[in-house]
């Protein structure tokens, strides 16, 4: 799973997740089928469980947002316990946690099995405009050493007794925004002239792509052709 | 918090998707005519800035705090192009390194904040920068006024979204009214920030202020 090429990877994911958003939430075996998959996918990834679920914690707020779905809008009622629920509000709240998450996990999964640089290198493959692959390249090389560098600043602040606390504090913060964004052109600046003079002419050196034997997609696009299976049986059991 | 997986549906992801791409495609092109040179590095850590900025957190009251969203403030410090193009990069590495969004709702979120937020952002920017009087202290009311107008618009873009292709059942004009009055006081809290920041990097460099070009007289050789 680690070792498959990313391009062929990331296909793979957004295919999967194509298949779960074109699925209708009222086919429900479908969604535990591509839960299963995402299961086993991960288990084979050896993507502990727990650091699974602990990376989707990111989707919380919309599930909020889906939670109170169901006390709002027409229709049909259902009566759940002590509360009157809209039946399209359920279902609808149900169908975009039941999408979110797969999505989430499905994106967890490509970026445990792969290193930050290899998805870049697998965008560009998959023709990401190789300035863009370039300006992220630069943020992946440099992302740490500018937050470092607001960490300094902020132990600086603090040094000298500063602690924000509310809207009258805006204007320092406001300044540290104006001094990291110096500090960061001007590092751009120099990191542009270093590279200009070692014979930058705007392109990075480029390995070359090596085949990808069938196999390897075949592997990769397992996972969303069961899904695919999946979506054809439940929607072809329904009717 | 970015737009998760089918919550909008398949054709309006897809269709934006295409918006976003071409988008983008035009920024690249226009980056390329406003940068004196092919220079990714200098965009590349205008993303990292617009990233790291993110972090830093705005006490607002009660122990709530906001962050800047920065497509505003990017648009005036380095231009609408560079400024789309490192906004994007923020967001299409959100989606894919931290599940920040949903890879298929990618090209929703850049539609909504690197295309729409930065551009109608600068392009109030402007109109206010030519009502103001031509002076430096005009420049941060004008850039307040830009990042006033590009969050709201960046929800309006959601909701149009959410009109055609939404799954959820919340009604339209609900829909519209929670995103619409919620972002207008952000908006006043990104105006805020925006314009302080604006100005401070005026008063060391103004000769970072992509959106300041001030009226500079030629260099006049005298005769003594």
């Amino acid at each position: 799973m680690h070792q498959l090429p990313s391009h062929v990877k990331i296909i793979a994911a957004l295919f999967f997740i194509f298949v779960s958003i074109a699925t209708p939430i009222s086919t429900w075996g479908a969604f535990i089928g591509y839960l299963i998959v995402i299961l086993i996918t991960a288990k084979v990834a050896k993507i502990p469980l727990f650091t699974l679920g602990k990376r989707a914690l990111i989707e919380i707020p919309f599930i909020f947002f889906a939670i109170l779905m169901p006390f709002f809008g027409k229709g049909e009622i259902v009566n759940v316990g002590p509360f009157d629920l809209y039946k399209d509000g359920i279902e609808a709240a149900l169908s975009i946690v039941a999408k979110g998450t797969i999505g989430v996990l499905t994106a967890v999964i490509l970026s445990t099995s792969t290193t930050a640089r290899e998805i870049l290198r697998g965008l560009e493959r998959l023709k990401l405009p190789r300035m863009m692959v370039q300006i992220a390249t630069f943020m992946l090389r440099y992302v740490n050493v500018i937050s470092d560098e607001m960490e300094r600043m902020k132990i600086a602040r603090e040094s000298r007794g500063f602690e924000a606390t509310g809207i009258k504090h805006w204007k320092i913060l406001a300044t540290v925004a104006a001094s990291l964004f110096i500090r960061s052109y001007e590092r751009g600046e120099r990191i542009h002239l270093a590279m200009l003079s070692r014979g930058y002419a705007g392109e990075l050196p480029h390995e070359e792509s090596r085949h990808v034997p069938l196999v390897r997609w075949a592997i990769a696009l397992s996972a969303p052709l069961v899904a695919l299976l999946i979506l054809l049986i439940t929607t072809g059991m329904d009717k | 918090m970015h737009i998760p997986d089918g919550f909008i549906d398949l054709p309006t992801s897809a269709t934006f998707g295409a918006i976003a791409a071409a988008g983008i495609a035009l920024s690249l092109k226009g980056a390329r005519e406003s940068l004196d040179e092919k220079s990714a590095p200098l965009a590349g850590l205008t993303a990292t800035f617009i990233f790291a900025v993110q972090m830093l957190n705005f006490p607002v009251a009660a122990g709530t705090s906001g962050h800047l969203i920065g497509g505003a403030l990017a648009a005036i410090l380095v231009g609408p192009y560079v400024a789309t193009l490192a906004l994007s990069v923020v967001l299409i590495m959100q989606a894919f390194l931290f599940a920040d969004g949903g890879l298929s709702a990618l090209g929703l979120s850049i539609f909504n904040m690197s295309l729409l937020g930065v551009w109608v952002g600068y392009g109030a920017f402007l109109t206010a920068r030519k009502v103001l009087p031509k002076q430096k202290t005009s420049i941060p009311v004008a850039a307040a006024v830009g990042a006033f107008i590009s969050v709201p618009v960046a929800a309006i873009g959601f909701v149009g979204q959410y009109a055609i292709g939404g799954t959820a059942t919340y009604s339209v004009t609900t829909v519209l009214a929670g995103m619409v009055g919620t972002h207008l006081l952000i908006g006043i809290g990104e105006a805020v920030i925006t314009s302080l920041a604006v100005s401070a990097v005026i008063a060391s460099r103004p000769d970072l202020v992509y959106g300041w070009k001030p009226t500079t007289s030629n260099l006049e050789i005298r005769k003594a």
